[in-house]
């Protein structure tokens, strides 16, 4: 599998150098996309996981584009009979809740809130800890020790404890405000964790010719040093959005974030608190939003495990049978997946 | 010795940078706890004379003194470790903390323990038989457990083995009326009660522990020292011990650091679904109350549980690692 998604990515580079010299825009253009967008594309595509993964993401993708051009019917109390089964009744494919809200609908209806959200985590906190690591990483000196200091200060802040202080005085309704205040010191961890590979890139030898030649510092951070980190920055983007999915669905369940309108966790904490929790009648009414937000992770991690296997060296030597040693920046590749 | 003195110091350096984050917070946030305590004390009935005093009574903060002032109250009731007065449960915010703390902290030392034995033990099975039928098994599973947020495992426990069988309890860290001590029905009733949130709480990090132990563990089987052991003849116990599952659990080990924060503050849905009395629950009390003065606390408490619980696992691996000890702090 991953002997095969070699290949591709060498040819990567050959065409990359063969094309530098002269192109029209249009040629330039082709280049991008296959180096950017059609490459990785079948890279991805060869690992099963990444492929059951990019299914189960694409799925979520229709959902929010069902809602987004009203394909589907909007969730309103009483448009059906009350808890009725999920696949008794196939204009109510998923059943229906208390008050006889169509269940689908529910969960059609938030999916491009928490898509956004989730993007939104994402990308704050691994945008974030990718500036703050290099930059320290890099610089090195006083601004090192000053950006370390102030992470350390963001790490020994317990997060969730945090977002729920911070959610009850600035009530934050739209998703990507949400988004980033759920990550809002996840960086801090990430960021200490990029700066120790950081610091083992800047002393290889192509980094220090470069820095030789006279290359100016955020040229070198663009070119020679985030390629590197790439592939580990991506693994963990996907494990913020996996956070920023739990700890929001979390919070809306136990009731702390401020309900703009319904959501899974909201569907979740209304099953909870109507007694579904009692019965074993209703207890779809409980599973249909949990399985949304498993399947979302699962999907999420399934690309990131396979995004995995196909960067990490580690994994790559060992199947191809040679021995090559690896650094020791791999180990924490799967750090932050504790969460 | 240095790096120990100087890691200590840390601690009160930190906890002094914590506290006056909160106190900005309830401070300078426009309309943040402050404004709305007033706002609440005067729908209350308490006359607008009284409010001020009210407020300096509940969270020992002078809210006419200037700015500095009302800074240097809240850290001299710190060091005495007054942090106010509940509003809703009319009692010290330190007491009702003294109480939880415990909890919350059994909770999160067992099921953190638990869950590191269980994915460190379930990796190394699957890096040692690679390819396995049962690696392949456990991978998937594990993959799965990750995605599978530990709240959800807390809501189909109590659903199956708390309501429908009635096998656990369903709240509360003990049986009412059982004396407390070390006597074997206040004993079984402490575990009876943690058990599920601590089953719900150990099964979601599994997944990822395994997941990592079992990629250390490949990496280091295909090193040349463990290769040169076992030219060497040594026994098999003596690879797996000493040079396998050291060089595997080491780097884990640090990401410790960062996971204990991760989990003190899981706590907080933990709790509530199982309404364990522990800081987390006390904490969504306070939201749910309006209870500044206990929110603050809580939140503050956690902070230094973790400033402290970090500090320790940070000194301990010094003990494992001797490399960390020789003066480098940021080692991981």
């Amino acid at each position: 599998m991953v002997t095969e998604a070699d290949s591709p990515s060498e040819d990567i580079d050959w065409r990359s150098d063969a094309s530098a010299a002269e192109m029209s825009r249009r040629d330039q253009l082709e280049e991008l996309y296959e180096r950017l967008i059609y490459e990785p594309a079948v890279v991805a595509w060869s690992d099963t996981r990444t492929r059951l993964g990019i299914v189960i993401l694409s799925v979520y993708v229709l959902m929010a584009l069902v809602e987004v051009f009203g394909l589907w019917r909007n969730p309103d109390p009483n448009q059906a009979e009350q808890f009725l089964k999920p696949f008794q009744n196939w204009a109510y494919p998923l059943g229906t809740t208390k008050s006889g809200v169509d269940l689908l609908a529910l969960i059609i209806d938030s999916t491009p809130f928490i898509l956004l959200m989730v993007l939104a985590g994402g990308v704050w906190a691994t945008g974030v800890a990718v500036v703050v690591g290099t930059v320290s990483g890099y610089k090195g000196g006083r601004v090192d020790t000053v950006i370390t200091s102030v992470s350390d200060f963001f790490m020994a802040i317990p997060g969730l404890p945090l977002v729920i202080i911070l959610a009850i005085t600035l009530s934050p309704e739209n998703p990507i405000l949400l988004g980033v205040i759920l990550t809002i010191n996840y960086w801090a961890g990430l960021g200490r964790s990029i700066r120790s590979q950081v610091l083992s890139i800047r002393e290889a030898s192509y980094v220090e010719a470069a820095r030789t030649m006279g290359t100016s510092t955020p040229r070198i951070i663009l070119k020679d040093v985030l390629p590197n980190i790439m592939p580990y920055v991506m693994v963990n983007f996907v494990l913020a959005a996996r956070y920023t999915i739990f700890a929001s669905v979390g919070l809306y369940f136990i009731g702390v974030l401020p309900y703009t309108g319904q959501n899974w966790g909201v569907t979740l904490n209304n099953a909870y608190n109507s007694g579904a929790l009692f019965g074993m009648e209703t207890l779809y009414w409980l599973l249909v939003p949990m399985l949304s937000i498993v399947g979302l992770a699962f999907g999420l991690i399934l690309v990131s495990q396979g995004m995995d296997r196909i960067f990490n060296p580690r994994v790559r030597t060992r199947l191809t049978g040679e021995s090559e040693s690896v650094e020791e920046s791999e180990n924490e590749t799967s750090t932050e997946a504790w969460v | 010795m240095n790096y120990y003195l100087r890691r200590m110091a840390r601690i009160p350096l930190t906890v002094l940078a914590v506290a006056t984050f909160t106190f900005g917070l309830i401070r300078l946030l426009p309309g943040g706890p402050f404004t709305q305590l007033r706002i609440q004390l005067i729908r209350r009935g308490v006359p607008v004379e009284q409010v001020n005093a009210r407020i300096e009574a509940l969270q020992n903060i002078r809210p006419d003194a200037p700015l500095w002032q009302q800074y240097l109250d809240y850290l001299v009731g710190l060091a005495q470790l007054d942090l106010g007065r509940s509003i809703s449960l009319n009692q010290p915010v330190m007491d009702v903390l003294a109480r939880a703390l415990p909890w919350t902290v059994f909770l999160v030392v067992t099921s953190t323990v638990l869950m590191f034995v269980i994915g460190v033990l379930i990796g190394s099975v699957q890096a040692y038989w690679e390819g396995s039928r049962f690696d392949q098994l456990t991978s998937g599973g594990s993959i799965f457990l990750m995605s599978v947020p530990y709240y959800i495992f807390a809501v189909i426990l109590l659903f199956f083995l708390g309501f429908q069988w009635n096998v656990f309890p369903t709240g509360d860290a003990v049986a009412r009326g059982v004396e407390a001590g070390l006597n074997l029905a206040y004993i079984t009733s402490v575990l009876r009660h943690a058990a599920l949130p601590i089953i719900a709480f150990t099964i979601g990090g599994i997944g990822s522990t395994a997941l990592n132990m079992r990629g250390n563990g490949i990496q280091v089987l295909g090193e040349e020292y463990v290769e040169v052991a076992r030219l060497r003849g040594l026994s098999d116990g003596r690879i797996a011990t000493q040079y396998v599952a050291k060089n595997a659990i080491l780097p884990m080990y640090t990401g410790l650091l960062l996971l204990i924060g991760f989990r003190l503050g899981g706590t907080v849905v933990l709790e509530q679904i199982f309404s364990y009395p522990g800081l987390g629950y006390y904490l969504i009390q306070a939201v749910n109350a309006n209870d500044y003065p206990l929110m603050m606390g809580c939140f503050l408490v956690i902070t230094v549980t973790l400033v402290v619980a970090v500090c320790i696992a940070d000194l301990t691996y010094g003990l494992i690692d001797p490399r960390i000890s020789a003066g480098d702090s940021d080692g991981y």
